[in-house]
């Protein structure tokens, strides 16, 4: 639907790669097609723009004036302040940024020249901007070119240079495809953009699992199961879904195919909750009560029980996979309390990784592997904690904001999506992984809760 | 002659009596006609015999109503046993399903219900407050259902006739945000299958 085509530092392409580029677009338009390559933007990654070791402790000013537009057509000048606030949006959501305001540009970019041969960057180093984008936008039918640029405003060097052509319609996509781009220009890594965000709400009247974009955009009702649904949690690729209803009576375990609407239910007797998918396969950690007691398994993607996970009477919930699949976090009250603690799989030992506070849940294991986000309670208040797997730096993320739950990492460890009741009703929020920009995610009737985030899972 | 006198005495005091009597009477007779007193006659019959029958019927209801107020009385008590096994709730303290002495009270009468009714089948939901993670709460509510269930087969009812089920946190009784609907909330509660 969307192609995409690099431009060399100058930034003018070809007459004649344009008009191929059109022909092959409009008959391909379903195919995605990165067609040429003039220069490598990844190869030179230059890190030292975001300190990665704590990216949100200075924002980068970064000044995007409205896309330039061919014509003069209104439809072509409305999509082009349409399309750069959403450009603005998206990055500004990384928490990386710090977006200019557009009345301290000190002239009309609209007028001036989008590629570097024409920019005075000292008009922008003067208010401060050390990165700009400028954009070109036409409109043919109802197809889109959309040419983007990243500068860095102090060398005056052209960072990233995209040719983009795609449906109208898909304009949310192009702006995903370059922000990925920009992110892991500058960080290393490719963001979030391509991620999404699965939730509970309660809007329908009934507790029913939605998804949403990873910016909480265009929420979809995945569920009418007309009681409660709870805990949903995301296949590696994002294909399959597995959650708990009530829709048969019983807490029973669903593993779904979101496209093909096929799967299969676990109804064992007594609970059947808190699904994981282990990382990379077609199997997944639940907790199932059959026998008496709340232990861990390990299921087979089709719901057969491949082992016991966990041995120890009284309760063991909510697993959370390491991302390399070798070791699992978990919550037991083993100890009396509510208790987080590691198995490793393979010598089959138990650590406890919690000992601050008497109740803390809903591990949730960091992309990089070395932390994990929870919900512990002090006070009688629930707050996010970050603690190494080590037990090491424990770091408290909510402060004095109502209760704050269910942490979840973003696809590329740099945000945390939580709920909290900290405006009355439970919403989703997220923060950074820092705990700084914590924002409302989206606006819905009812109540939202349990946010899973799946990994960067839609095709580029 | 003696008895003449006697005669003649007795006349004289019994004639004016007569007439007396005859004239009282004549006074009613002319106030009244004949087919009226003999219509009278009959109506005041048949009342008394309405009024006697009806009070047969009143004490026949009255005992009917007796009846039916034992009986009444009878099922209140069993409804109001029913209502209470139904609706008194086993309670227990945060982030805990050991039966606390008032809870093992409650089972306890729950027991001697279900021994006195033993056709009926329950099921045992366990319950948590609002607070932590429904994740938690639904293997909380899911153990605080089991130690009832256990309880209760301690005392002698059958485990086949006790099923269990967690709602966690999800079907408050009170949904209050404070440590008094919390308590309420933290509950295992029988239904009647």
């Amino acid at each position: 639907m969307v192609s995409c085509l690099n431009i060399s530092k100058i930034g003018s392409v070809s007459k004649a790669v344009n008009s191929c580029l059109s022909s092959f677009a409009v008959l391909f338009l379903l195919v995605l097609t990165a067609l040429f390559l003039i220069i490598p933007p990844f190869c030179s990654a230059e890190y030292d723009y975001i300190d990665i070791n704590n990216p949100f402790l200075k924002k980068i000013p970064i000044a995007i004036p409205s896309f330039k537009t061919v014509t003069e057509n209104p439809a072509e000048k409305r999509l082009s302040v349409t399309t750069s606030g959403l450009l603005s949006e998206t990055l500004e959501f990384t928490g990386y940024f710090k977006m200019l305001d557009h009345d301290a540009f000190l002239f009309d970019p609209e007028k001036s020249d989008i590629t570097a041969l024409n920019t005075n960057f000292q008009n922008w180093t003067d208010i401060g901007a050390e990165l700009l984008i400028t954009g070109l936008l036409e409109i043919k039918d109802d197809i889109v070119d959309i040419e983007l640029r990243l500068y860095d405003t102090f060398k005056a060097k052209l960072l990233i240079g995209k040719k983009y052509k795609g449906l109208i319609n898909d304009r949310r996509k192009i702006i995903r495809r370059f922000c990925s781009e920009v992110t892991y220009y500058l960080t290393g890594k490719s963001g979030v953009f391509n991620s999404k965000i699965a939730f509970i709400s309660t809007g329908s009247g009934n507790k029913e699992i939605y998804i949403c974009e990873f910016d909480g955009h265009n929420p979809v009702q995945k569920t009418h199961n007309k009681s409660i649904t709870l805990s949903p949690a995301w296949s590696s690729d994002g294909k399959w879904i597995a959650y708990t209803s009530y829709k048969k009576g019983n807490p029973d375990l669903y593993i779904k195919n979101l496209a093909e609407k096929r799967g299969v239910v676990v109804a064992k007797k007594g609970i059947n909750i808190t699904p994981a998918w282990i990382p990379g396969k077609f199997a997944l950690a639940a907790t199932l009560s059959f026998s008496g007691d709340p232990e861990i398994y390990m299921l087979t993607g089709s719901g057969k029980i491949i082992k016991k996970l966990t041995d120890k009477w009284g309760i063991d919930v909510s697993p959370s996979w390491s991302p390399d699949g070798k070791k699992m976090a978990f919550v037991s009250n083993r100890s009396g309390k509510a208790q987080i603690y590691i198995k490793n799989i393979a010598s089959n030992s138990v650590e406890r990784l919690t000992f601050q506070g008497r109740y803390n849940t809903s591990p949730n294991w960091s992309p990089d592997g070395n932390k994990i986000a929870y919900c512990g309670m002090e006070k009688g208040e629930f707050n996010i904690y970050v603690i190494n797997v080590d037990g090491s730096n424990l770091f408290q993320l909510t402060f004095n904001e109502g209760d704050n739950e269910s942490p979840s990492w973003s696809p590329d460890g740099s945000l945390i999506a939580f709920n909290s009741n900290r405006e009355g009703p439970h919403r989703l929020y997220v923060m950074t992984a820092y705990g700084t920009d914590q924002r409302r995610l989206l606006s819905l009737p009812g109540e939202q809760t349990n946010p899973k985030w799946s990994l960067n899972i839609l095709n580029n | 002659m003696r008895k003449k006198l006697w005669l003649n005495l007795v006349l004289l005091l019994v004639i004016p009596g007569f007439l007396f009597i005859a004239s009282c009477a004549k006074k009613t007779v002319t106030s009244e006609s004949a087919a009226t007193k003999a219509v009278e006659d009959d109506s005041a019959q048949k009342a008394k015999a309405a009024e006697k029958a009806s009070q047969q019927e009143l004490a026949k209801q009255r005992a009917i109503e007796m009846q039916n107020l034992k009986e009444q009385q009878a099922t209140r008590e069993k409804m109001a046993a029913k209502n209470m096994f139904v609706n008194e709730d086993i309670s227990f303290d945060f982030d805990k399903y050991n039966l606390l002495p008032l809870a093992q009270q409650v089972l306890q009468r729950k027991a001697d219900w279900l021994w006195n009714n033993p056709d009926v089948s329950v099921i045992i939901e366990g319950h948590c407050d609002e607070r932590g993670t429904n994740e938690y709460n639904l293997a909380l509510g899911d153990r605080r259902a089991e130690s009832a269930k256990t309880y209760l087969m301690n005392l002698g009812i059958a485990g086949s006739r006790l099923t269990t089920i967690s709602y966690g946190e999800e079907k408050p009784v009170d949904s209050d945000h404070n440590e008094a609907a919390w308590a309420k909330n933290r509950r295992a509660n029988l239904v009647i299958e």
